[in-house]
């Protein structure tokens, strides 16, 4: 049972040592990463992914419910207690959609036979133009394929921890994601520029030159905002859909979006 | 620890000049020319452990190109590594043949280029083609997450020079490598042959 992951410190950039003591994640806690672009927060969740022992560039360490994971942890993915999705918007594989995710699900010891029609279904409820089972994971579209592989991080990669490195930029429906992976008891772990997502975290981490800087709670005022904001992003929403259905902006939709 | 490294390429490498500027270690290299790189490494490399060896290097590290993939570089003794990159294709794994059957270590690079999942898909594929290859992965530019190669370095065991033999079976042939001959060093074979210093014999070899 996964209960937390610590996290130690290592060096910045310039090879200075990072200024916390360890930053601790426990189950059921949603975490944001911010910081300047190249600031090392994709650096920081890959640390995490590749359970690191000092031997990555930042010389961070990872201890799972405080004690080192074992080998098999680290490099079995049937073993492994963490899923990523990472800032890249293409597969190699030449593979169809269905075949790539059965051998994932071998390869993460999913014997479900459901769980492939169910992944794709998900996956669909994620982007716009649908993904078919037969369909080369070398063609689908930047968004299609980060809705596949979110969905296949949830139901196939299965795991207690979750992180996600930039899901906003996709163009994907990531309201829709962020609602069915919280509440999970998972250790929710977003990269983000996102202030939506940010203020909704109950942890945020900021990020600067390679290091940690700060590790800031979650305030009263900050949920409050955080509300608000998702008001606004919802009406922004319905305006995306309407300009991507090829609507024009009518003073009705405004009215209805934006009147104060 | 002292490095002896060797480069068997066929036509072009730079490996030897850009691991001595970076490392400080020893390097060298041998072009295979028409012979294919397996056959040119099993020529030189008894010579390649004694030069190793009267430079008190304490690990030797040989990179091979190996083309055909119809044999593999390695040897009954020492670690056998294959080295492939997260974008070299899904079927990879099972076109290698010997090259990674036979392999002691998987070392997946270029994982910053693709997706968790895309690894895990290929990881497992080179498990169905050898269930029990020691795996790891590395974004190869910073050398990420290698503690367990390094471990399997320093605990290999040391080798035996006199008992030197390829690990898979030859094709068929009609060189004395084809014919089966296993053993390592030019003294024990005829036909085309070579010393790791020195040209191919001029009466066999029909280069260019
Ligand atoms: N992004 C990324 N690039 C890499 C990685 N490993 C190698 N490269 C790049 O890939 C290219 C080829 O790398 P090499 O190490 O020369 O590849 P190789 O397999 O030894 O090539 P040959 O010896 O010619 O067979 C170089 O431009 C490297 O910088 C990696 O892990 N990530
Ligand atoms: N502590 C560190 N020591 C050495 N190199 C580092 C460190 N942290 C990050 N880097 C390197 O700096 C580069 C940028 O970092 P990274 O990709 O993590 O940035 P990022 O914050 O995710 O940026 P973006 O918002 O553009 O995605 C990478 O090459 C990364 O490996
Ligand atoms: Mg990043």
């Amino acid at each position: 049972m996964l209960q937390n992951i610590t996290i130690f410190p290592g060096v910045d950039k310039g090879g200075r040592q990072e200024n916390f003591d360890y930053i601790t994640l426990k189950a059921g806690e949603t975490v944001s990463i911010v910081g300047p672009t190249g600031s090392g927060k994709t650096a920081l969740i890959t640390d995490v992914e590749l359970l690191a022992q000092g031997d990555t560039a930042t010389r961070r360490r990872v201890l799972v419910n405080g004690e080192l994971p074992p080998d098999e942890i680290r490099y079995n993915p049937a073993l492994k207690p963490i899923v990523m999705i990472t800032q890249n918007t293409k597969c190699f594989a030449d593979l169809s959609v269905e075949e790539f995710l059965q051998i994932h699900a071998r390869a993460r010891k999913i014997d479900d036979r459901q769980v492939i029609r169910a992944t794709i279904d998900l996956a669909n409820k994620f982007t716009g133009e649908k993904i078919k089972d037969d369909y080369k994971v070398t063609i689908l579209s930047g968004g299609q394929t980060r809705s596949l592989l979110i969905a296949d991080a949830i139901l196939i990669g299965a795991a207690p921890i979750i992180l996600m490195d930039e899901i906003e930029n996709a163009g994907i429906f990531r309201q829709e994601v962020i609602n069915l992976i919280q509440n999970t008891g998972k250790i929710v772990v977003f990269v983000t520029h996102d202030p939506v997502i940010a203020l909704l975290t109950e942890t945020r981490v900021i990020m600067e030159n390679g290091a940690v800087k700060k590790v800031l709670r979650q305030n009263e005022l900050e949920i409050t905002a955080a509300k608000n904001l998702l008001e606004i992003d919802k009406k922004i929403g319905v305006i995306r859909e309407e300009l991507r259905a090829g609507k024009a902006i009518t003073n009705e939709l405004m009215a209805v979006n934006f009147a104060s | 620890m002292r490095i002896a490294f060797l480069k068997i390429d066929v036509v072009k490498a730079f490996e030897d000049l850009e691991l001595n500027k970076e490392f400080g270690i020893l390097t060298r290299k041998v072009y295979s020319g028409d012979l294919c790189p397996d056959h040119a490494e099993v020529m030189i490399l008894g010579d390649t452990v004694d030069w190793a060896e009267n430079n008190a290097a304490d690990l030797l590290i040989v990179e091979s190109a190996g083309l055909c993939l119809r044999c593999s570089p390695y040897l009954n003794q020492g670690l056998g590594i294959i080295v492939l990159s997260s974008i070299s294709g899904i079927h990879t794994p099972e076109k290698m043949g010997a090259m990674v059957s036979l392999a002691d270590v998987a070392v997946i690079t270029k994982i910053d280029l693709v997706s968790q999942a895309e690894r895990e898909v290929l990881i497992q594929k080179i498990k169905e083609v050898h269930p029990n290859i020691a795996l790891m992965e590395t974004n190869a530019l910073q050398g990420n997450s290698l503690n367990r190669l390094y471990d399997l370095i320093k605990n290999s065991a040391a080798i035996d020079k006199s008992n030197l033999f390829l690990k898979g079976n030859p094709p068929l042939g009609t060189c004395t490598i084809c014919v089966g001959k296993k053993e390592i060093g030019w003294q024990h074979h005829f036909g085309v042959i070579q010393k790791l210093d020195g040209p191919i014999a001029e009466y066999l070899y029909r280069g260019e």
